[in-house]
């Protein structure tokens, strides 16, 4: 994506809704893959892995931020990185205790 | 004094992005709480979870993913300086967030019922993990509806200002950040649900 010189991008409606319909049905996904018995890793990841993809959805066109410029996109990584790593590392060690 | 006021609206994008950020450290912290205690107190997370109410939590996953359309639409129509549809969907919005917060009520409502609520007689006679739960719960989920009173405020502000053409295509700052933090909330609720409706 380029970074705007000529102005805002505008999303449109159509778009927007589209977005929509799939995060609702990922919701309707979650809901039903958390009622299932398929096992306790499923259980348990497969709604995180869910909520992850609607949160990059929810963040890329609500928010706008894939057609924002390169450093916003970079600065993004930041906390995403620092919060896998405080959550990812104190995992470890209450696993493993 | 120049007629034209300065703006700076990457500035203003960049600046709300660095403040989203740190409320994403304010609830990653608690869900990190959420995760060392869940290994902890594996057994009671589970048995409470079991209580939670998934038909209010459903319910509102729609309505604030509902009330995040509304709001990027009302960004698309300013851009487009189309402001009686940015007003009707800011008020549409600000609906959802009324319809969540009633739906917060009622479920907090039940709860309070059945004696739960933080240091209840009932909590403080049951095992530690348990009190520990629905500390957890009480404080994630009314920090978030903290969230949701606050944006809802901040857009019926900015449907005001978009009626009176303070905010248009050429000034959509106000716009455009309050709904930043609208997304936010949801994002946060995104989370949520998993964590304390799901996977338990």
């Amino acid at each position: 994506m380029t970074s705007g010189t000529s102005g805002p991008h505008i999303i449109g409606y159509g778009a927007l809704t589209k977005v929509w319909l799939a995060l609702l049905l990922m919701s309707g996904l979650t809901v039903t893959v958390s009622r299932l018995d398929l096992g306790s890793q499923v259980h348990v990841w497969g709604p995180l892995a869910i909520a992850l993809a609607k949160a990059g959805l929810v963040i890329a066109f609500f928010m706008h931020m894939r057609y924002e410029g390169r450093l916003l996109r970079w600065l993004l990584l930041i906390p995403l990185v620092l919060l896998a790593i405080f959550i990812g590392f104190t995992f470890f060690d209450v696993s493993y205790r | 004094m120049t007629n034209q006021p300065h703006r700076d609206s990457a500035g203003a994008t960049l600046g709300m992005w660095l403040f989203l950020f740190t409320e994403m450290f304010l609830f990653g912290g608690l869900f990190l709480l959420y995760a060392v205690y869940v290994g902890r107190y594996q057994h009671e997370f589970t048995a409470a979870g079991k209580h939670m109410h998934l038909g209010f939590a459903t319910l509102n996953t729609v309505v604030l993913l509902t009330s995040s359309l509304l709001v990027a639409m009302a960004v698309t129509a300013v851009q487009r300086d189309s402001r009686g549809t940015a007003f009707w969907l800011l008020g549409g919005t600000i609906l959802c967030a009324a319809i969540f917060l009633c739906n917060k009520y009622l479920e907090w409502s039940s709860e309070i019922a059945r004696g739960i609520y933080p240091n209840s007689p009932q909590l403080a006679a049951g095992p530690p993990g348990e009190s520990v739960f629905y500390g957890l719960y009480y404080l994630t989920l009314g920090l978030h509806g903290l969230h949701v009173l606050i944006g809802g405020t901040l857009l019926a502000v900015v449907a005001l200002r978009v009626r009176r053409g303070i905010i248009h295509s050429g000034n959509p700052v106000w716009m455009e950040n309050s709904a930043l933090y609208w997304h936010l909330v949801d994002l946060v609720w995104i989370f949520i649900f998993p964590l304390y409706y799901l996977i338990l």
